[in-house]
């Protein structure tokens, strides 16, 4: 039977428990003069047997589909005929991959040798026994958490607490989640560069000026030693960062200043949905754009000037990317400067000082840790970011700080380094991982210091 | 009163008078500052939005050329066309080979027909394929047939028309070809259907976004059906049930980190975990639904907790005075009132999924898939991914494509936030 409709079934039964469950508080509640007689609704008396036939079962569904399928695996390696046993990871994988492929009938059986269809029919046999234990097992345990939920109703029963207290943590395990991805991120990425740091010591990955990880793959391949020194990545994200930010801070910030202090209410209502129409086009979107408009009209007007611009320059890739993050600015900026008190605005205009000079002397200063902390969460953005510099920076580590040549950044390299079929514990794949380390924490101390900020600067006023 | 202090407030006075204009001037300056950034602002918008437009539109519109085919039976060597295993051996472009050699009879020469071959799409027997199987009466017989042209004819010919031919890929017979058809009408622009019906391709005049859009469309179901419910649980615990204590507290620093955590590092998480340890196969939409389920979950729980806070009080303490339990308050009070609130809010964060391609490279969702997914677990790619891989094709007809494409995506996303901001104004009440 398939997973989703094992699903289907439990659900059923959940719901026929439920008017099951119902059904017999009502009729306990008759004799007694009605549901009055009952401790809680008769809805909670369904819902309480519910729970009980439905809840184990879909933890314990949700479980095996989790693991029945490496268990069944290794099942089948451990019987395999001696002469294809597998010696490697690799070789497991190919060998797991083949056999799961015959025996879902994606590979022609014609000529494999036999010890492989038998390996095959082995790993079919046994998934139909899985599917069809799971589904005995569940039926078997709904029906006792049905008989038993079914049982306990009785008129002094307290099922309202009961389902509460579930649903309650139900809610929880929700709100947990957080953590887990937070938890599951920290490890993967972890796990993954604890191995790398194994082959590339972390003093060279940190402060080694080299990028180019091609690793060899015959053992006399010329040229493709492998060096992992992160210093040339890290440079260029910073570059592009800096450019972004040369463009997004004094363009979001003018304009927040602009459309809070100054501008109209008509001019406001129009002006500021419009510019955030920067902030809902997709990444892929300005990509496309710097790659495509931006760099070639960057490159001829360089040309013009006698300048030789790159076309997968830092400028364009920056540039584009700062148009990104100029609403990412001015609404926070925005949000900043509106919550400077009135008072201080009319102190400052009572006593004869202009409007610009309100804004440069008391507004900015007054807003000033909250703009940081919101430049602060657009660098961590800038960092981040990643579609606009795959497509429009370069693939080339080069150590520059000159914003008209092509510079690579870490994303790049996370996305050139894992996409496409790679083996899975190479260096070059793990170094990936290790950069995403990178990343993350840099992006997670900027964020933390960030909020931190802006929640001190918004209790400071409240 | 002496009069020294008299003599200096003057001066002063004459200071500030003769700074006056000046500071007046940095006024004007500062004013003119923050029009040049809103415009700066605006016009990147307009600029962006113009040169899509004007890259792309081109891309609904393709170029036919009408042919004389013969539906020739010893020519195709298909007797029976119930057999599949006749048809899948049938010489199909032979068909429009031979429409080509009829319509030009004075070619000769291995080069000069491969041109001629070249005018029309290398599918274009494919299509004749499926034209005489939805007729089958048609074989042996003879008829004229609009048939897809090739995708350096199509860019020509559009660029002709438009009064600048781009004739870097053609050769000078093409282009001789392409006038006899134009003066006999016989090559036309059409709706470009294929756009819209079919799956990527090699070939940019075959090539289309239906396989990418019903592969965003599965990867957003499953979004929706795994974020939204998780999402608004997780609110709810927050706002309403959770103890003022550490945990809490840290559940809540982790949710707003994991909001500005770069997407890209999700789709390490995904692949480290969900392929990896869960061994779910690469490039299914199951993997980017829960990847993509992981990024917008703290969006989504962020906003179902301002909707929740704008429920009033009051509510909440009538609904206990009358004896409802704290769920019951929050099911049947809480939760309703702020359900437009909360579902704004899921648009919002499906909207960022839809745009989303950073992560999905990551698990495999970059592969070049030519048939149309039909399930959560056949292999897709989504929108973004699609022009994402176009972009970086060097057919320069597939310029054109992907700025369509992406005038598909915005539009998809336009009505998203439009929905988003109807909803808002038709549900949510001001208390």
């Amino acid at each position: 039977m398939q997973a989703t409709n094992i699903l289907i079934l439990i659900l059923g039964l959940g719901a026929f428990a439920f008017f099951l469950g119902r059904g017999r508080s009502l009729a306990l509640a008759k004799p007694l003069g009605g549901i009055r007689k009952l401790h809680s609704l008769p809805s909670y008396y369904g819902l309480h047997a519910a729970l009980w036939c439905a809840l184990p079962s879909l933890v314990l569904l949700f479980l095996w589909i989790m693991f029945d399928d490496p268990l069944i695996n290794s099942i089948v390696i451990e019987s395999v005929a001696a002469d294809i046993a597998p010696t490697d990871t690799a070789s497991y994988n190919l060998l797991i991959n083949k056999i799961a492929n015959l025996a879902d009938g994606i590979l022609p059986r014609k000529g494999e040798s036999a010890a492989l269809i038998a390996a095959a029919d082995h790993m079919s046999s046994l998934r139909v026994i899985s599917r069809w234990a799971l589904t005995a097992l569940l039926l078997t345990i709904s029906l006792l958490g049905l008989l038993w939920g079914w049982s306990r109703i009785s008129a002094s029963f307290r099922a309202r607490p009961v389902v509460e207290k579930v649903m309650q943590n139900i809610l929880l395990a929700c709100a947990c989640l957080a953590i887990f991805t937070t938890l599951g991120i920290v490890l993967s990425v972890m796990f993954e560069s604890i191995q790398f740091f194994r082959s590339v010591p972390i003093f060279d990955f940190v402060f080694g000026l080299e990028w180019s990880p091609q690793t060899a793959i015959r053992e006399d391949q010329v040229g493709s030693s492998g060096s992992f020194g992160a210093v040339p990545l890290f440079v260029g994200t910073l570059l592009v960062s800096a450019v972004a930010m040369f463009v997004a801070v004094p363009v979001g910030l003018m304009s927040a200043i602009y459309l809070a202090e100054y501008a109209s209410k008509s001019v406001r209502t129009y002006a500021k949905p419009a510019l955030e129409i920067l902030a809902g086009i997709p990444t892929v979107v300005y990509g496309f754009f710097a790659a495509l408009t931006v760099a070639p009209f960057l490159r001829d007007l360089g040309a013009s000037f006698g300048l030789s611009v790159s076309s997968e320059s830092a400028l364009a890739a920056g540039g584009v990317m700062g148009v990104m993050i100029i609403p990412f600015i001015s609404s926070l900026a925005d949000d900043v400067i509106t919550a400077v008190p009135q008072s201080m605005r009319d102190g400052s205009l009572a006593m004869g000082a202009t409007q610009s000079e309100t804004v440069r002397r008391v507004i900015i200063p007054a807003a000033l840790p909250g703009i940081v902390g919101g430049v602060m969460l657009a660098i961590s953005r800038a960092i981040g970011e990643t579609m606009i510099v795959v497509m429009a920076a370069g693939m080339a580590a080069k150590l520059t700080a000159n914003p008209l040549e092509s510079v690579t950044t870490v994303t790049v390299q996370i996305v050139t380094l894992l996409t496409g079929d790679q083996e899975f514990d190479s260096p070059k794949t793990l170094a990936a991982f290790a950069l995403g380390l990178m990343l993350f924490t840099v992006t997670l101390l900027l964020n933390i210091f960030a909020l931190h900020i802006v929640k001190k600067y918004r209790e400071q006023y409240d | 009163m002496t009069k020294k202090p008299m003599t200096d407030s003057s001066n002063h006075l004459d200071k500030i008078k003769k700074s006056l204009s000046r500071r007046n001037r940095a006024e004007k300056r500062f004013r003119w500052y923050g029009r040049m950034a809103v415009f700066v602002g605006l016009a990147a918008v307009m600029v962006l939005f113009t040169d899509i437009i004007s890259k792309g539109h081109g891309a609904f519109r393709i170029t036919y050329v009408e042919l004389q085919v013969t539906y020739d039976q010893d020519m195709i060597g298909v007797e029976n066309l119930t057999d599949p295993a006749q048809l899948a051996l049938g010489d199909w472009e032979a068909l429009s080979k031979a429409a080509l050699r009829n319509e030009f009879g004075d070619v000769s020469g291995r080069r000069d027909k491969r041109k001629l071959y070249g005018l029309i799409s290398s599918g274009a027997g494919y299509d004749l394929k499926d034209r005489l199987l939805a007729n089958p009466l048609l074989l042996g017989e003879t008829e004229n047939v609009w048939i897809l042209a090739d995708d350096d004819i199509d860019t020509y010919y559009k660029s002709w028309l438009d009064g600048e031919p781009y004739a870097a890929r053609m050769s000078a017979k093409q282009i001789q070809w392409i006038d006899e058809l134009h003066a006999q009408g016989k090559i036309r622009l059409q709706f470009n259907s294929n756009l819209f019906t079919r799956g990527d391709s090699r070939e940019p005049e075959q090539a289309g976004i239906r396989g990418a859009v019903m592969g965003s469309l599965l990867v957003l179901i499953l979004t929706l059906m795994l974020s939204f419910p998780i999402g608004v649980s997780a609110a709810i615990y927050l706002e309403e049930f959770a103890p003022r204590n550490r945990w809490t507290d840290f559940i809540e620093v982790n949710i707003n980190n994991l909001a500005a955590v770069p997407s890209i590092i999700f789709g390490l998480l995904g692949l480290a975990i969900f392929i990896n340890f869960f061994h779910v196969p690469r490039s299914v939409p199951i993997v980017g639904g829960l990847v993509l389920t992981l990024m917008t979950l703290p969006t989504i729980i962020i906003t179902s907790r301002a909707a929740i806070k704008s429920v009033p009080p009051s509510i909440r303490e009538a609904a206990m005075g009358m004896g409802a339990s704290k769920s019951q308050v929050v099911l049947h009070h809480v939760l309703p009132l702020s359900l437009p609130g909360m579902l704004t809010g899921a648009i919002i964060g499906m909207a960022q999924a839809l745009g989303e391609s950073a992560p999905l490279l990551m698990i495999g969702m970059v592969a070049f898939i030519v048939d149309i997914p039909a399930g959560f677990s056949d292999p897709a790619t989504v929108l973004p991914v699609q022009i994402f891989l176009w972009a970086d094709s060097p057919e320069r007809a597939f310029i054109e494509k992907t700025s369509a494409a992406i005038m598909v995506l915005l539009s998809f996303l336009i009505v998203m936030n439009t929905v988003a901001v109807w909803l808002r104004k038709r549900l949510e009440r001001r208390w």
